[in-house]
This record gives C-alpha cells, sequence and structure tokens, in this order.
C-alpha cells in the first residue's frame, strides 16, 4: 500500500563468513489494515450522517376571542380565503361571500401561487388579507404548504381559522361532483 | 545499439495522497455527523423554505405520527425531572422514584395518564419493554379543552417558568389537520400561541418574490 520508500532489506553485501549482518528493519509499514478500518468507518459516517438540519418555521395563532367587536374585520375587497380539501386539492374564494356565482373555484397546489400574486397585484397592500380554513380531510403537509406559500408571496397578513359549516358544504358538493373521494 | 529502457514500475502503486483524501473525507464527516436520537415514532416532516435554525435549548417538543398519536418530549433531563415531580403531584400519578428515573432517560412518552405507570415500571433495558414503547396509543387530546395534552403543556409551562420555552411540533406529512388542530388546541388553552413547525428546509422557487428578496440580500452582502 501507501509505499514510503527506504531502502531494500534484501539488498546488503556479502561481508564473508564470520561477520554477522545486522539486520535492517523495513522503514515501509503495510498501511492496509489501516486504510480498511478508515473506509469502514466512511461509510459508516456516510450512512449514518445527517446533511440537512431541520428548520423551523414560526406560525403564530390568533387568540380565541368570544366577543365578535373584537376580532379583527376583514375588509371585503382584500379578503382571499383558502379552503384545503382532499386529496392535496385547494378551494379560494374572493370577498366574504362563497355562494355567490362563479366565485367558488379550485385550484392545486401549483395553481394556487398564481392566484396569490394576482390578488396580491390587485388589492391595496393595506387591505390584503388571506384566510386560511383547512377542512376535515386536509393533511399537515398541505397546511404547512400553504402557509409556507405565504412566506414565497410575501404575505404580510393571514390567518389560519377554522372552516365554517358553509364552507365545508361547498367544499363538499364540489368534491362530489369532481368525483374526488 | 541504444536500447530504450522501459522503466519497471513497482507493482504497487504509491497510495499515499489517495489514502490522505479518504482520511480527510472521513474526519468531515465525523465532525459534521450528528447522531439522531432514537425516538419511538418515525415522522417524516414535510418541507418549507423557512432557513430559521431548530432551536435545540428548552424544547418541548409534541410529535404527531402518521395514525395521529401524540407524543410529548423534553430537551433537558433537569426539567424532565421538574416536569415528572409536578404531573405526579397535581394528577396524582402516585409514581415511585425509580419510575421517575425511567421518565427521565426516555426520549418521549405517549401514554395517557392512567397508563404511565404502567408504562414507566418496566425495566428499560428488557427487549420486550422497547416493544410496548414502540405501541403506545398517545396522548389523549381529542377534544375541545386539550385533552390529557393540556396537563402536559400546563406542567412543562410551571417547570420552564422564568424561561422562554420553545414550543416544537413535529408531525408528519399525512397527519390529518384535526389532530393537528386539537395539538394546538391544547397549547391555546394555556395563552400559547408562538410556534415553531419543525421542517425539512427548501430552498424558494425561482421567480417568486421570496426568492427576489432573498437574490437581493445575497447581492448587497
Amino acid at each position: 500500500m501507501a509505499s514510503i520508500d527506504g531502502g531494500g532489506d534484501s539488498g546488503g553485501h556479502k561481508k564473508g563468513p564470520g561477520v554477522k549482518k545486522a539486520k535492517k528493519m523495513s522503514t515501509r509499514v503495510d498501511m492496509t489494515p489501516m486504510v480498511d478500518l478508515g473506509f469502514l468507518l466512511i461509510t459508516f459516517f456516510i450512512f449514518t450522517t445527517t446533511m440537512a438540519q431541520p428548520t423551523a418555521m414560526n406560525l403564530f395563532m390568533p387568540k380565541d376571542v368570544d366577543k365578535p367587536e373584537d376580532q379583527n374585520k376583514v375588509k371585503e375587497s382584500g379578503a382571499f380565503t383558502i379552503l384545503l380539501g382532499k386529496q392535496d386539492i385547494v378551494y379560494y374564494y374572493e370577498g366574504l361571500d362563497p355562494a355567490s356565482e362563479g366565485n367558488f373555484r379550485t385550484a392545486t397546489f401549483k395553481t394556487i401561487r398564481d392566484e396569490i400574486i394576482r390578488k396580491k397585484q390587485n388589492t391595496k397592500p393595506d387591505d390584503l388579507v388571506i384566510i386560511i380554513k383547512p377542512s376535515e380531510d386536509a393533511t399537515y403537509k398541505n397546511t404547512v404548504d400553504i402557509l409556507d406559500e405565504m412566506t414565497i408571496s410575501e404575505i404580510k397578513r393571514y390567518a389560519m381559522v377554522d372552516i365554517s359549516p358553509v364552507e365545508y358544504q361547498l367544499v363538499k358538493i364540489t368534491e362530489s361532483a369532481a368525483g374526488i373521494k | 545499439m541504444p536500447s530504450v529502457k522501459i522503466k519497471k514500475h513497482a507493482p504497487d502503486n504509491d497510495m499515499t495522497p489517495f489514502v490522505d483524501v479518504a482520511f480527510l473525507i472521513l474526519s468531515f464527516f465525523m465532525l459534521a455527523t450528528k447522531f439522531k436520537p432514537e425516538e419511538p415514532i418515525e415522522v417524516t416532516t414535510p418541507n418549507s423554505v423557512s432557513s430559521a435554525a431548530l432551536p435545540e435549548k428548552d424544547a418541548f417538543m409534541v410529535s404527531i405520527d402518521k395514525g395521529g398519536r401524540v407524543f410529548v418530549s423534553v430537551d433537558n433531563p433537569q426539567f424532565r425531572q421538574i416536569l415528572i415531580d409536578n404531573l405526579n403531584k397535581t394528577r396524582n400519578l402516585g409514581l415511585t422514584p425509580a419510575e421517575m428515573k425511567n421518565f427521565i432517560n426516555a426520549p418521549s412518552v405517549g401514554v395517557p395518564f392512567g397508563q404511565l405507570k404502567s408504562l414507566l415500571s418496566l425495566d428499560p433495558e428488557l427487549e420486550s419493554t422497547k416493544n410496548v414503547v414502540k405501541q403506545q396509543p398517545g396522548i389523549p387530546c381529542a377534544d375541545s379543552t386539550g385533552g390529557e395534552l393540556y396537563f402536559w403543556v400546563r406542567d412543562a409551562l410551571v417547570a420552564y417558568s422564568g424561561r422562554k420555552l420553545n414550543l416544537l411540533i413535529k408531525s408528519d406529512n399525512d397527519t390529518k389537520y384535526p389532530v393537528f388542530k386539537n395539538v394546538l388546541n391544547a397549547f391555546k388553552k394555556n395563552d400559547q400561541n408562538k410556534f415553531l413547525l419543525v421542517t425539512a428546509p427548501e430552498d424558494a422557487p425561482p421567480g417568486t418574490s421570496l426568492y427576489e428578496t432573498r437574490q437581493n440580500q445575497i447581492n448587497k452582502k
């Protein structure tokens, strides 16, 4: 293996009979076991290491307030509600009335970003509020993904609140119409 | 006649640089590696663009697995001691000092208070105990008051009184939202509204406004 050159041990002169030759120790050490062990350790550490350290995502939840007058009001022009449904499908509507004609629409996590950007561009920055309402069928991944979209599109004001029965009903109807189980 | 002599190579090549590099890689991995503490449940966290590092100190972590089982863990053994002392008194668990010691050594716990004593009375060295630990039913929290998780949070806050306690929530991709909501409820009932969600890092998608902001920050530097 790694050879450190230091004279052979077999090339001495014959000194004649009676002269004892001092046995020269080789300076060359067999490194094979050391290298074997080195690679064993490398493979061990490669397999056990976790390169990507987990990160922390901040989540601020609003305090529960009982009195309606303590709650923040949302302007109709600036409200944008996102509902999370089954099968990674999201629903959204603008304003405060989900049931009005053509307002309740379906999107995926890929297309919702464009909708958020569009809404952000068309609304006064101070008015824009995005309301996130995960339904019972949404997964935790959906929730984190949509909160992430807020960070990605740099939405300053957003809130995560419970879904209302009317909205959940709308989601259910849309789902059954589209055949989503 | 001049004959071209081909220099004879030794059959063993000089491997010194090769070995040097190998050991360099080895030392890199040894320093970069960090061992995961063994946890009784498997959780695959979702990705997020968030870049903040996860705090390691003063962390009270609630983990939720795929099936919606809720587990609790506290990072500092000193505070684990205070926490289990408190719980023992407030919930009348009747734990012996040996059982409390088992709690301090356990990575995380996910049983109702009724089963806590029998779980902690098991010898942690036995193989059968490890199976029991893996099959914990989770801490009940499925009601509007936060269930038993409420008391865990309350006593943890008491144990950490005067210090800032980081509330971590680590949940699986496929956990259903209602379970997550119940956990949030248990915190909210204790007037805790600020959480840290454990996620895996991800880059901001190009073309988005976050991406632009981050690029500008890099360019300024």
